[in-house]
């Protein structure tokens, strides 16, 4: 469904997260900028969630290590955000007269950005953010809203029970109205979590973040101030319930398990809906070649890539080439990996643009707990070099060897 | 980036009857799919752009939505600019089909066309050549010849090559100059080896010079009576062009060479160096190998599901192959679906062709049955 007038929604999309457990992966960019999918970045799935609901206007606010960011959008051609009206403005903090500020927390951010919200004096301003994988109408959520009459909405979704004491967890009357918000709650009253997704009557929130900004004492985040507020002040705040894929991927564990989701038999998230695409920068590669030998099951390869060995329930970003004999098993490749003759991977994610010389061996040794071994960006390791835990710098590497002593351990 | 802004860049495309069977029955040649996502066009146009070339003139004759469609505003080869660009010029209609001897005079017709470009040289080449040229190194030689007229030929006798290709022989001296083209294609007493491509680099002033006169005399063949006419009069050199090359002209031509693809030498060579080839973007996902996939010696381009098997073929974009379908030597266009159980060899199914379960379509190598587009078989 489009939204008709321009002015009617506009979307903040937050992307400044820093994602230090992505570790590694994060050293040079923000977290909605990680690769995913074998062609995507994280952000790519909001900003086309953006674009199929018919929302043409949208703010990135970005922060830590915005290049790969501003380079990613450009001018937003993949999304179709190059319009004579609206379009997507990156928003990086900036100085003012009483000097400049970074964004406190996610409120702050938007705080600081009032100006640009009232350029286009919307109806609703929609608060997303770049970490998480999922696809969404937000025309839907947006119906919703003024259905219920909403003041505030905030789409929420089932979590496991086990697992809810991790979220923001909405308690909410039978018609939705939220009558309650536990954050992190030791014994949960319901299962329903916040995803982070809000839809506001601009002019509510605007009063609402002048008001959380004068109180010194707040954090100035959405989940921890403001919607607590709104609730204390008795406003109308409604859950929408999502149903579907929905991913944080925060930790390595969590993005690499949410890349194998893409090569189940039944993937719970559908990226061939010829109705729903999920837009990015296209790499402009030739097809990829299979040789003669190859043997490639329960995986997805794109553009570019040349494969003379086996590929097994692993993801290839373009540009890679795997040698002959070559192994690769429950692995994900970034893009520009070289990979040599006889190489063995397995439950790995591979950096960018790295060369893995021949007869090389990559794989936690440990049989029962093996971790996920994160192969750092451009290394160049060499033949017949033998990795059993994340590799930070070619200099870890002793003899050849890179075993869990000397490892780079996960600076959570 | 190398400059070539004085130079503009025309590709003609040419009128010939249906040269590719049911490909070519509703597009023109230089729109038909080749090598799981391009189109012929995508080549000469890619090579150009990678070379510093900024104004292309695509000259169209018939059939020519589809690629206009393909073609857009020149977007994907950044060719959407606000000086120069992409031009399609399509002839005009008032003349009947009958009076119209196509190229010459469309070229005539759009004259305006040359006179408002600001470029000094202008570079002709034909829209299905599968090529990835460097055309600044060609310019150079040019320049530094002081030549009239750079023809591009093709001097090593690369195997399979001269079977196919019936461009015109030339003669050279040792330095280059042309010394003698054959009138007719394959008829004159030359010697193997040297053949012209359809692709030549000359003055602006020169080039619409010589249009002008075939028109006015009634000529209907710029090389023959522009060029070989003037032999003796101009300056007209020979550079020779040695990289991957197939000129597509017939269906058998067309199989052939879409196989080749699938040498990894060929694979590595045309479509990555000088330039990448750029073509429409279509933002298909990556492509999905489900569980009792086999898939060996083949190119797959994105957005496919393949449960099946596939051996030496070509596939293009959003193809799906399901479980129990074989697919082998065969070329399957953009979209098309292959059910259950269903058996192709030697086959090319144009776009969005149906295969429905446990159909069998088999060809030969020399013949390849040939499905058209939207088919339900």
């Amino acid at each position: 469904m489009a939204i008709k007038r321009s002015n009617e929604i506009i979307a903040m999309l937050l992307a400044g997260g820093e994602g230090k457990r992505l570790g590694l992966l994060t050293r040079k960019l923000a977290k909605p900028a990680v690769p995913f999918g074998g062609k995507y970045r994280i952000i790519d799935f909001t900003l086309s969630n953006c674009s199929n609901s018919g929302i043409f206007t949208v703010g990135v606010l970005t922060q830590y290590q915005p290049l790969a960011l501003n380079s990613h959008i450009g001018i937003g051609i993949p999304w179709d955000f190059d319009r004579r009206e609206g379009g997507v403005t990156m928003l990086p903090p900036f100085v003012k007269e009483q000097g400049g500020k970074w964004y406190r927390g996610t409120a702050n951010a938007i705080y600081q950005n009032i100006n640009f919200i009232e350029e286009y004096d919307p109806n609703y301003v929609l608060i997303i953010s770049g970490d998480h994988i999922y696809k969404m109408d937000y025309s839907q959520m947006l119906e919703y809203h003024k259905e219920k009459g909403a003041e505030a909405t905030i789409a929420v979704i089932e979590v496991p029970w086990e697992e809810a004491n991790r979220f923001g967890i909405m308690n909410a009357d039978e018609d939705g109205l939220i009558k309650e918000f536990q954050e992190k709650p030791k014994k949960p009253k319901n299962n329903l979590a916040s995803m982070g997704i809000y839809i506001f009557d601009w002019k509510i929130l605007r009063r609402y973040l002048r008001k959380d900004e004068r109180n010194t004492r707040s954090s100035n985040d959405f989940g921890k101030d403001v919607i607590p507020l709104m609730l204390r002040e008795g406003r109308k705040l409604y859950a929408y319930p999502f149903k579907g894929y929905w991913k944080d991927v925060g930790t390595i564990e969590s993005l690499w398990e949410a890349n194998m989701d893409l090569l189940k038999d039944n993937p719970p998230l559908d990226l061939y809906d010829k109705d729903f695409r999920i837009y990015t920068v296209n790499p402009n590669q030739p097809p990829h070649y299979l040789g003669s030998r190859a043997r490639v099951i329960c995986s997805m390869i794109n553009e570019g890539c040349m494969v003379l060995g086996e590929v097994n329930h692993s993801i290839l970003f373009p540009g890679v080439s795997v040698g002959e004999g070559s192994r690769i098993r429950d692995s994900v490749i970034m893009p520009g990996v070289k990979i040599g003759k006889n190489v063995f991977i397995d439950r790995a994610i591979v950096g960018e643009g790295t060369v893995i010389g021949d007869g090389t061996r990559i794989k936690d040794s440990r049989e029962d707990a093996p971790e996920i071994i994160l192969i750092r960006d451009k290394l160049e390791i060499p033949h017949n070099s033998y990795v059993t835990c994340t590799l930070e710098s070619i200099k870890d590497l002793k003899g050849g060897k890179a075993v869990s002593s000397l490892a780079y351990r996960e600076r959570a | 980036m190398k400059s070539m802004l004085n130079v503009m860049g025309v590709i003609n495309v040419r009128n010939q009857k249906e040269v590719l069977e049911e490909l070519t029955v509703k597009r023109c040649i230089a729109s038909v799919p080749f090598g799981g996502r391009y189109r012929l066009i995508d080549f000469v146009l890619s090579s150009m752009v990678n070379s510093g070339i900024f104004n292309v003139g695509i000259f169209t004759l018939k059939k020519s939505r589809s690629l206009m469609d393909h073609l857009g505003t020149g977007k994907d080869w950044d060719l959407n600019r606000k000086k120069d660009g992409l031009f399609i010029l399509p002839p005009e209609y008032t003349c009947s089909p009958e009076v119209f001897t196509g190229e010459l005079q469309n070229l005539y017709y759009h004259l305006d066309y040359f006179n408002k470009s600001k470029q000094e040289y202008v570079l002709i080449a034909a829209g299905n050549m599968i090529c990835n040229i460097d055309f600044h190194e060609a310019y150079k030689f040019h320049l530094e010849k002081g030549a009239d007229i750079t023809l591009l030929y093709r001097s090593k006798n690369i195997a399979g090559v001269e079977d196919f290709f019936r461009g015109r022989k030339v003669k050279l001296a040792e330095d280059g100059k042309v010394l003698d083209i054959e009138e007719t294609p394959g008829e004159g007493d030359f010697e193997k080896g040297k053949t012209l491509l359809k692709c030549f680099i000359m003055k602006k002033s020169l080039f619409m010079e010589m249009i002008e006169y075939c028109v006015k005399e009634k000529r209907c063949s710029l090389v023959r009576d522009g060029i070989i006419g003037n032999l003796n009069r101009l300056k007209i050199y020979g550079y020779p062009y040695d990289g991957y090359l197939a000129v597509i002209n017939s269906l058998p031509v067309y199989y052939k060479y879409s196989m080749e693809l699938l040498k990894p030498e060929v694979w590595s060579d045309l479509f990555f160096r000088p330039g990448l080839i750029f073509t429409k973007v279509k933002d298909e996902p990556p492509t999905r190998y489900l569980r009792g996939s086999r898939v060996n010696n083949s190119l797959l381009a994105n957005g496919c599901l393949i449960e099946g098997t596939v051996e030496n073929s070509i596939i293009f974009r959003g193809v799906k192959v399901q479980k129990g379908a074989v697919i082998k030597d065969s070329i399957v266009m953009q979209k098309s679906h292959i059910e259950e159980n269903s058996f192709l060899e030697n086959a090319i199914l144009d776009k969005d062709v149906l295969v429905t379960r446990d159909k069998e379509i088999k060809g030969n190598k020399e013949e390849p049955v040939v499905i058209s587009k939207n088919m339900v078989v």
